[in-house]
Order: structure tokens, then sequence, then C-alpha cells
């Protein structure tokens, strides 16, 4: 069932396999507030990629030796879906899973206010329902809106997008085939208005020049991400606030 | 055992020392603790090496067996990397399974050891799809005194260059084993530098006061020709880029010194 590595990730004219430039990013479709029991939630489609997360808190914490007593305990669940990737992965969370919920917590954490909620628990969950490459930083985007959306205090947005290297040619924002086949790979969480990079890994090799370039390339890629996160979140609380201004209206012309 | 949970107090003071350039321990903010490496201490492995990064004690030991090998990399042997952050070595290390911060650790230390092609895995192949050795690292924290990552991975470095591989002959698809060594065939030395962010300072290879005291942490693993080869932050909080270019250029410097020490050995 292996898919056949591409003889080339990045054409003569320095066009990707999937039509994009060296420094474009994938388009995205983010939608806000997709299910209705959780306090906050959000969907992204990003290529292949479909991931859903879903917030519920604060709320009371258990097991309770977990509260901690001057902030809440922001607890992450990044967790992939076993018909998400083309082999079936086994529903138990397995070691890449536990570190990515591990650095997701702390990329978002910087900016949330959980000093307001001693004691409590602000639990994140996080399926990635279909996986193409970049599902950690994904994730970081649709979590971040979650948050927004269940309405917690919050410094910033944060953003989330991977440079790489493949072909020798550095590129943005990595698709699964470009990941598995290039060089390097560098997922870099960043808020916009902090300069706060709040999630930085990566694997490959790469020259400390190139370095230096992937992580001004993964800055401007979450800039733009960061611009749709919150046309995003504007969009659907003014289509919100038009429906309650409209039902008034209409409950006033009953009332009359 | 009251230095666990160090008191607000002093980790206000860590952190004004830290501003003002000093360190508690007296170090300069990019120095190292002192390291120590012993190789070859347990005999029935076929590789070991014990470190000392201060009071900070890891010992790695490499075990090796036949398996199967992936089936998209047919050709090659096989890396596994676990770490136990083993109960006698801190009070708030607890018996059961690996939690994040283990699966982290083992983790990173995985990726330089990867990513840097340290091991020829294809000289690891004994039957093409059917037949390779597996190479089994297991990280095993005596002591937890801060900074386990870059002790981890400077042990199994040091583990690496001193494993030896049984000769061996097939006979009928079974590796028979013959007397004699030789070397694990090797490519690569990375080495792994931590920094703590206190305040609005990077220091190198923070002592678990230190570790209590910052706000986030950040490692970069350089391989011998000077490439970034894994990199990791951690941490509740968060980085400028200016800082992570500094970083980068100190990992590659510290790198360097540390490679030299583990060689000599």
């Amino acid at each position: 069932m292996s898919q056949k590595k591409p003889e080339k990730l990045v054409d003569e004219n320095n066009i990707r396999l999937d039509g994009r430039k060296l420094n474009d990013i994938r388009p995205v479709k983010i939608e806000v507030g997709v299910l209705s029991n959780a306090d906050g939630s959000a969907y992204i489609e990003q290529g292949k990629n479909r991931i859903l997360a879903g917030v519920y808190g604060p709320r009371e914490i258990h097991p309770r030796h977990q509260a901690l007593p001057d902030r809440a305990a922001l607890r992450c669940r990044y967790h992939m879906a076993p018909f998400s990737v083309q082999e079936r992965k086994s529903p138990a969370p397995s070691r890449r899973e536990q570190e990515i919920s591990k650095v997701m917590r702390e990329a978002l954490l910087p900016s949330v206010f959980t000093e307001y909620y001693p004691r409590t628990a602000i639990d994140l969950f996080v399926e990635v329902l279909q996986a193409d490459g970049g599902t950690r930083c994904a994730g970081i985007i649709v979590a971040s809106l979650a948050l927004a959306d269940a309405g917690i205090p919050m410094l910033e947005l944060v953003s989330a997008c991977a440079a790489g290297n493949a072909d020798g040619r550095l590129i943005l924002d990595l698709t699964d085939g470009e990941d598995k086949n290039g060089e390097a790979d560098m997922p870099l969480a960043y808020m916009s208005n902090s300069n706060a990079v709040t999630l930085l890994q990566m694997d490959g090799m790469v020259t400390q020049e190139e370095f230096e370039q992937m992580v001004n390339m993964a800055i401007e890629g979450c800039k733009q991400l960061n611009q749709i996160q919150k046309e995003v979140l504007k969009t659907k609380y003014l289509n919100a606030k038009e429906a309650d201004t409209e039902k008034e209206e209409e409950a006033k012309e009953e009332a009359a | 055992m009251s230095s666990i949970a160090a008191a607000k107090v002093k980790q206000k003071r860590i952190a004004q020392l830290i501003s003002s350039g000093k360190r508690l321990d007296g170090r300069g903010l990019v120095d190292f603790r002192e390291i120590q490496i012993e190789s070859g201490l347990i005999e029935r492995a076929e590789g070991s090496a014990r470190v000392r990064l201060g009071k900070t004690e890891v010992l790695v030991g490499i075990k090796i067996e036949s398996g199967e090998p992936f089936p998209d990399t047919p050709n090659e042997g096989v890396l596994t990397v676990n770490a136990e952050l083993v109960p006698l070595a801190s009070p708030t290390f607890e018996p059961g399974p690996p939690d994040e911060n283990s699966v982290e650790l083992a983790r990173v230390v995985d990726r330089g050891i990867r990513e840097s092609k340290a091991i020829a895995l294809e000289d690891l192949c004994v039957e093409p799809g059917k037949k390779v050795f597996v190479v089994f690292v297991d990280v095993y924290v005596l002591n937890h005194a801060g900074n386990l990552i870059d002790a981890s991975a400077l042990a199994a470095l040091a583990t690496l260059i001193n494993t030896k591989l049984f000769n061996y002959e097939v006979k009928e698809g079974e590796i028979k084993i013959k007397p004699g060594y030789k070397p694990l065939p090797l490519r690569n030395y990375p080495v792994a530098t931590t920094f703590a962010k206190i305040g609005d300072k990077l220091v190198v290879d923070p002592d678990l006061e230190e570790e209590q005291a910052m706000d986030a942490r950040l490692t970069m693993t350089v391989e011998k020709d000077g490439k970034i080869c894994a990199m990791q932050k951690g941490g509740n909080g968060h980085f400028t880029s200016q800082q992570i270019y500094e970083a980068s250029k100190i990992a590659q410097q510290k790198a360097t010194e540390i490679r030299k020490l583990v060689l000599k050995e």
C-alpha cells in the first residue's frame, strides 16, 4: 500500500507537485463553532488535512490532584483517527501522539490567561480525521480558535506553519509527501503581535543559513495564517450578531 | 530534600543573578557543568556508557538483536530509543508506564541520532526485507539534577562509539554468532545543547533549580559538519526569533567542544 517516491518534489521552475510556489501556504478552509456540545470548537481543511478541535472548560478538574492552586490546568490530547492515514493506525495513543500533545499544550499555554481560573481544567481535544502533513501545525491553528470560541481570555491567537527543505530548496507548509521525501521539516508556532515562538521542532539536516531562512519563512507563513484565523473568527461573530439583531427585530415586530 | 521544590525566593534570586550575567553555581551563562564520561560498564550489553553532567547521571545501554526491517526501509537495520525515568533518580519520578516527559526525552535523543544518520543502518541488513539487526538504545536516568536531554544524548553517543557488533554468519536463514567483534558502523556524531530561557537571557545546560525557574527550554542538536539536525522547544514560555538564532550559533560551538571530548574517550 505504500506510495512510490516521486522523482522530484520541486521542478526546474520552482513549482511544487501540488502547483504551489516555494513559499506558498496551502489554501485553507476553517470553520469555528462546529460542535454543539463543546464550549468551543473549530475545524480545518488544509490540503488533505481534516482536523477537528473541541474545548471543554474551564470546568471542574478530575482527578482532583491535578488541580493547580494558582491557575487552570490546560490539558491537551492530540489524537489521530485509525482511518486518517494510509495504513490503519492503532487507536491507542502512540509515543508520537503523546509528544505532540505535550508540545501542542506548551505552544498554546503562553497565549492563555490560565491564572483567571485557578483549580479548574481546560480540556482541549484535537482529532485528526485525515492527515496530510503538518497536522500538529494545523492542530494548533484550530485549537487556538476553539479556545477563543470557548470564550477563554487569551493574549492573542497562536498560528503555526512548517518550513522545510526539499530537493535542496526551502519550502513552506509541507505536505505529507514533501515531509517524508524531503530533507528537513521544521514546524513552528508563533504569536504574531508578541513576536513569540511557542513551538519549534526540527528533524532533518540544515545549515545555519538555511535554518535562519526557514525560521523567517515559517514566521511569514504564520502571519498569513493568523490573518485568516482572525477573519474566520470575526466573520462568525459578525454573523452571530446579525442573526441576533434580526431575531430581536422579529420579536419586536411580533410584539407590536 | 528541600532543594526539590526550590522556593520562589530562590527562583527569583536565580533570575536576578542571570539578568546580571551570573549563575548561582558560578558558571558563565554558556558554560556546561563538568562532564564525565565512562564507557563500557555493562559487560552484558553490546555497548554502554555513563555520563555525569554535574550531579545529573545517565546510563545508556545498547543491545543488538535480530528482527524484521520496517516495510519502507527493507535494506536497513532498525534504531529504537527508549527512556526510563527510574524512580530512584528523583522524588518526582513514579513507577509506571512512560509519561510524556520520558517519551519526549527518548524521541529527542532518537531524532538526533536518526536525522544525522549517525548509525550506518544499511550495514545492519542481514537479508533484505526479512532480517536485520535492531539497535535498542535504552536511556536509564539514575539521578535527575537538570538537563536530562543533553546528558542522555551524550551518553547515547558515547555508547554508540563503544558499541561492538558481534561477528556472525548466516546459515540456512539463521544468524550464527561467531567469536570476535567489530565496532558498530558509525558515520556521524550528533551533540545536543539545551538552553533555558530565564528572564530574557539564555543559559546553557540548566541545572534542576534553573529548570524550575525557566520560562522555556530549547534543544539544538548539531552534527559533525556543523549542520543542525534536530530541535525541540519545551516548557510553557516562548522564544523570540533573535534568541533562536543566538542559540543556534552557540550550539555550533558547544557541539564542537563536546564532540572532541567524547571522541577522545
